[in-house]
């Protein structure tokens, strides 16, 4: 007994630090191409290349000064840093990085990965609403409504994968990919599921949330040191993990052309999330209206289409 | 069940970390002179007027319902998605015929302009 909670002890320590270090990196790495595609350096004053600049910040923002302000609801202001940060960590137990790597193989990872997922939308809006600041509760209704419609599309791609694997379990999914990756017969459910990735974590095109030109920043405005830093560091972690999905769902996970193996899953998802921040900074924000119409008339029926598709497919 | 269990653990030592990072920036802190203008809500400047919690538009409402349907509805799939190799054809027709009724619900919001945002 002491044993295996000893392991899952020594595992978490391990995924949590990678996690909090790939999303620190995912910063510099997010400022560094952005400096490139619009032809400037990016960060390169602090370390060789720049390569220090997360740690810079990093203390720059713990020994900032904490403005509590005196018109929140001080309770659940203090909570919405705390559900954000913790609710970014969990669906890192369930994702396999390489056939034997991974803290729990969950018979039903699937489902656990929309229940924890849905935890950041209370995050968002508590944070927003307990500031109470007009634009913090805009911001957060919007990010709210928006994460609750594009929740729908994401789960219906999911259920053409399970559909395929056969199994709601992460390492079973990524076994079953093994001779073919699901991005082939899976790939409307997998343009459903990426677009749906690029709301779910408050991005551009659809990062109407923190519109810094409409909401100043949206349902953080009013936050401060480190807990600022929390919803920004949770926005980055919920990346790395999207990208980590999308590898293990639809990209055969630590399966390559050659030995498989955990290299093959750090690359796709490095790959996925370049992909991810090209789009950024490639494309204009969509209106309010676009954007909840988008989801609802045109993402959930194209996903239901491909569920109703494959499962005519496997019975045929 | 182990794999519950270590749910569990990572669940202690997410707040346990979340928590002490918080802590340790609260602790860290500098303490300087309070300012009254630092503790307004910031509007660019203007002085707030007013309770930010005005009312606010039904259309949140709405989807907010619409989402607890739909959401549903994905979890009843889950399940059936599983062991759908075992039921197949006839299982398929059950599926259309629940995604059906769904159907026609959602076509009716989509004709009452619940999508539409004006």
């Amino acid at each position: 007994m002491a044993q295996p909670i000893f392991q899952t002890l020594w595992k978490t320590g391990v995924v949590f630090l990678g996690a909090l270090t790939a999303a620190a990196y995912l910063v510099l790495a997010e400022r560094k191409f952005a400096g490139y595609f619009q032809e400037r350096y990016g960060p390169n004053r602090v370390g060789p290349f720049g390569l220090l600049q997360p740690l810079a910040d990093a203390v720059k923002l713990l020994l900032k000064e904490e403005v509590i302000f005196p018109q929140a609801s001080r309770g659940l202001y203090l909570a919405a840093p705390v559900i954000i940060g913790v609710a970014a960590l969990l669906p890192l137990a369930v994702i396999p990085f390489s056939e034997h790597f991974y803290i729990a193989d969950l018979p039903v990872a699937v489902l656990y990965l929309l229940a924890v997922g849905s935890l950041s939308t209370y995050g968002v809006l508590l944070g927003g609403w307990s500031s109470n600041s007009k634009y913090a509760l805009l911001g957060g209704l919007r990010s709210a409504a928006q994460m609750v419609s594009y929740e729908i599309a994401m789960a219906l791609a999911l259920v053409g994968v399970a559909l395929m694997a056969q199994s709601l379990s992460l390492v079973k999914i990524v076994q079953a990919q093994q001779s073919l990756w699901f991005l082939i017969p899976q790939i409307l459910g997998f343009v459903v599921f990426l677009i749906a990735a690029f709301a779910e974590t408050n991005r551009l095109p659809f990062d109407l949330p923190e519109a810094e030109s409409e909401l100043v920043a949206g349902y953080h405005t009013e936050y401060s040191a480190f807990k600022f830093a929390m919803f920004f560091v949770g926005e980055y972690i919920h990346l790395f993990i999207v990208g980590c999905l999308v590898t293990v769902l639809y990209l055969g996970g630590w399966y390559g052309p050659w030995k498989p193996g955990p290299h093959w899953f750090f690359l796709k998802t490095f790959l996925v999330l370049f992909f991810m921040i090209w789009v950024r900074w490639t494309y204009p924000r969509f209106r309010f209206d676009q954007l909840m119409r988008f989801s609802w008339k045109v993402l959930i029926p194209v996903a239901l289409l491909n569920l109703l598709l494959t499962s005519l497919w496997m019975a045929l | 069940m182990t794999a519950y269990l270590s749910l569990l653990v990572v669940f202690v030592l997410a707040v346990l970390l979340i928590g002490g990072i918080l802590v340790l920036s609260h602790l860290l802190n500098p303490q300087r002179s309070t300012n009254p203008a630092k503790g307004e809500a910031y509007e660019c400047g203007i002085i707030p007027k007013g309770d930010a919690r005005a009312p606010v538009s039904i259309r949140f409402f709405v989807m907010a319902l619409l989402f607890l349907i739909f959401d549903i509805e994905v979890v009843f799939l889950f399940p059936w998605a599983v062991v759908y190799h075992k039921l197949m054809l006839l299982g398929w027709i059950e599926m259309v015929i629940f995604l059906g009724i769904l159907l026609v619900g959602y076509f009716y919001a989509w004709g009452q302009g619940a999508f539409d945002w004006k």
